[in-house]
């Protein structure tokens, strides 16, 4: 769907992106992930055809990309902004119109949305008479309105109440379920591990990580488990096929351990060391959240 | 191309639209229609009285019994009552004076007229007027000179200019040419500034309001400057005809409501009509379109690079230098002399020529200078614009960063 290849992008003093590829599948949603300045928004620039790469190359469906894309393409800025003094309407059917839509259809997929959103009573209402949040959905509305192949949102929610926020996470759910590709960049980490298929990981303009989350996830699993378990204490002194990495807790008999395993040791073994001697209760696989993955890809860079 | 239209139509319906356009649309033809009505009132006034005037004429020196001659509205009457009597009489008649005629009339304010109101300028002026004619003929009686020799020498020389052209000669008024090419001056600056200012404070909104990287996520940054250039210039195109085309009406109707009779106001309106009004406005049009163009590009480079308007003041300086000059020159020196090589040079020149060549323009230009300076302005133009789109895709996406001049440089060299 969207194949970037080895973008470079310079500006004056610092360098913004050395030499970044990305895959992008067709109905994936792809969360592109990084700390602020980390070059996350040059990059959605250069697919959105805003500012172009120094050199490297982006390729939409196989073609390389040119402004016949633009229309396939819908763009939800970090910074939200809508013409103040416009009518919500009018506006909508402009911003629809510059992606190629006609008038008729415009309005006819507004009324849709508008109904959907709750949002049938502002179409005579200008922005500047709306709520942050209202202006956030509106703006929405616009991004997706003329049903893009490849949805763009920047840091999506941002300025989102709760409420909202969850509303608009069911609409790009929707949208993506309905066909749309999805590229989303954030610096949260929470709502990466419940949305994203697959994300690439941006810092100080290089990508330190990518794939899907699935397999991202398998490759930092290394054999640490927590364990609970009653009965008498036991001594972790070497001779057990696995060592402690630290004592979570203790309380009356109950003991909260977390072990990581001896090579070419199985979670099977751990518990056939165990049974004779304590009750388990609970026997977990630790593997590390996106958010750590995050923290420790970027600390070890640094 | 499309889509610069629905550019250009937003930008156009979105002002158009605006009350304070609609307000202005309609005030300034009525300021004309208000104007010309008042010059009107004037002319009649001027012209003539508007009920019969008696004059009772006490003369007291003699030179003057039986000399007067009635005029249209005011009759000359002379008495032998006494003063008080007369006094009596115009305090009970507004429209009846004394006029007392001491034997030292000579004297500075000697001649005294009592009138319940103060005499109107129409009728004072008459009398004065007869009453010198009169002095001076009695006068040379006194010495000997005959009046009907002195007469028949008289003369009232007034000039009469003729422009001598290729298509024969014409009647040509400088005073109504000088007051045409300044009034075309003035509004060409005025208007250069307003609507090139409106192209600014269009580019800072949409930088502001961050809707700039929507937009341009679906069009070419040259796209949407192009459209709003084009758009709000239409709104510029669209006040001038309305304004021409009103103020046309307002002043027939103002003529007709208060028909003045020929003279003193109405002939300087007269005069006005041998001004080549539609060659003018051709050219005004073609001055305010590239000048317009010329430096509203400017504008919005100006607009991209900053981030809000107070902070256009270190761009705004040069770019209105050469106006403010032009403007300062035009109004002051070049009327009075059009074709001096100052003069010349300036109306060639594309930031200054919209100014300078209105100024000239009533004079008459030779055809190379105004090919030149119309090719050059088109020239000028392009090169502006372009310097100035290069300036501003780069600058709509620069935010809190306090654009120097060094800066801007550096913007105009960017790739892509």
């Amino acid at each position: 769907m969207l194949s970037i290849r080895n973008i470079v992008k310079q500006y004056a003093g610092h360098t913004a992106l050395s030499g970044v590829s990305l895959e992008v599948e067709r109905g994936q949603i792809f969360g592109l992930l990084g700390p602020n300045g980390a070059g996350k928004t040059s990059l959605i620039r250069i697919v959105n055809q805003i500012t172009a790469p120094d050199s490297g190359e982006v390729y939409f469906n196989g073609e390389k990309l040119n402004q016949s894309h633009i229309e396939r393409i819908g763009y939800l800025p970090e910074e939200r902004g809508l013409y103040k003094k416009m009518e919500i309407g009018e506006q909508m059917i402009y911003l629809a119109r510059l992606k190629g839509l006609s008038r008729d259809e415009a309005i006819k997929r507004l009324k849709v949305w508008f109904e959907k959103l709750g949002m049938q009573t502002w179409w005579k209402l200008k922005i500047e008479e709306l709520s942050k949040g209202m202006q956030q959905k509106a703006q929405f509305v616009a991004t997706v309105l003329h049903e893009p192949d490849l949805i763009i949102l920047d840091e999506p929610f941002s300025g989102f109440d709760p409420v909202n926020a969850e509303v608009i996470k069911d609409e790009i759910l929707e949208l993506n379920r309905k066909g749309a590709t999805i590229l989303f960049s954030t610096h949260r980490m929470e709502s990466v591990e419940q949305l994203c298929d697959a994300i690439a990981l941006l810092d100080r303009s290089k990508k330190i990580l990518d794939g899907k989350i699935k397999d991202i996830k398998n490759s930092y699993r290394n054999n640490v488990y927590l364990i609970e378990y009653s009965g008498d204490k036991i001594d972790i002194d070497g001779s057990q096929p696995f060592h402690l990495l630290d004592e979570i807790g203790s309380a009356d008999n109950c003991y909260t351990v977390r072990i990581k395993l001896n090579e070419n040791i199985t979670s099977n073994d751990v518990l056939k060391y165990m049974i004779p001697k304590v009750s388990i209760n609970m026997l977990q696989e630790v593997i590390p959240s996106m958010n750590e993955i995050f923290i420790e890809q970027v600390n070890k860079i640094a | 191309m499309n889509k610069v239209l629905l550019i250009i139509q937003r930008e156009y319906f979105t002002r158009v639209r605006k009350k304070s356009f609609l307000i202005m649309i309609f005030v300034v033809p009525s300021l004309i229609f208000v104007m010309s009505a008042v010059i009107a009132l004037v002319a009649k006034n001027s012209g003539q009285l508007s009920t019969p005037q008696v004059v009772k004429v006490l003369d007291e020196s003699g030179v003057f019994t039986g000399k007067f001659h009635d005029v249209k509205n005011i009759h000359f009457e002379t008495t032998k009552q006494s003063l008080n009597a007369v006094k009596q009489e115009a305090k009970n008649d507004e429209n009846l004076s004394a006029l007392q005629i001491p034997a030292n009339y000579k004297t500075k304010d000697a001649v005294q007229i009592y009138a319940k109101k103060k005499p109107e300028f129409a009728l004072s002026g008459e009398i004065e007027r007869q009453m010198n004619t009169i002095a001076v003929s009695d006068g040379m009686l006194k010495h000997h000179i005959d009046t009907a020799v002195l007469r028949s020498i008289k003369s009232n020389i007034s000039l009469n200019p003729i422009e001598v052209t290729d298509t024969g000669d014409k009647k040509a008024n400088v005073g109504a040419a000088v007051g045409v090419g300044i009034a075309c001056a003035i509004l060409i600056y005025i208007s250069l500034f307003i609507y090139g200012a409106q192209v600014m404070r269009g580019v800072i909104e949409e930088k502001t309001s961050r809707i700039i990287e929507v937009i341009i996520s679906s069009v070419k940054p040259f796209q949407l400057m192009l459209g709003k250039i084009i758009g709000v210039g239409l709104v510029g195109l669209t006040q001038f005809a309305a304004w021409i085309i009103l103020s046309y009406i307002a002043t027939k109707v103002a003529g007709a409501a208060f028909s003045a009779p020929q003279g003193g106001v109405m002939g300087f309106l007269a005069i006005l009509k041998t001004i080549p009004f539609g060659h003018i406005m051709g050219i005004f049009i073609f001055y305010f379109l590239t000048g317009y163009l010329l430096y509203s590009a400017l504008f919005a480079a100006v607009g991209s690079a900053v981030d809000s308007e107070t902070e256009t003041q270190q761009f705004m300086f040069p770019i209105t230098l050469p106006l403010l000059f032009t403007y300062i020159l035009s109004v002051s020196i070049l009327f009075q002399a059009p074709n001096s090589p100052l003069a010349v040079w300036l109306s060639i020149i594309p930031f200054t020529a919209p100014v300078a060549m209105m100024v000239r323009i009533p004079f008459g230009v030779p055809g190379w200078q105004l090919a030149l300076s119309m090719s050059l302005m088109v020239v000028g133009f392009v090169f502006t614009t372009y310097v100035a789109a290069r300036i501003y895709r780069v600058g709509i996406l620069m935010y809190g960063k306090k654009a120097s001049y060094k800066e801007l440089a550096k913007w105009f060299f960017y790739k892509e």
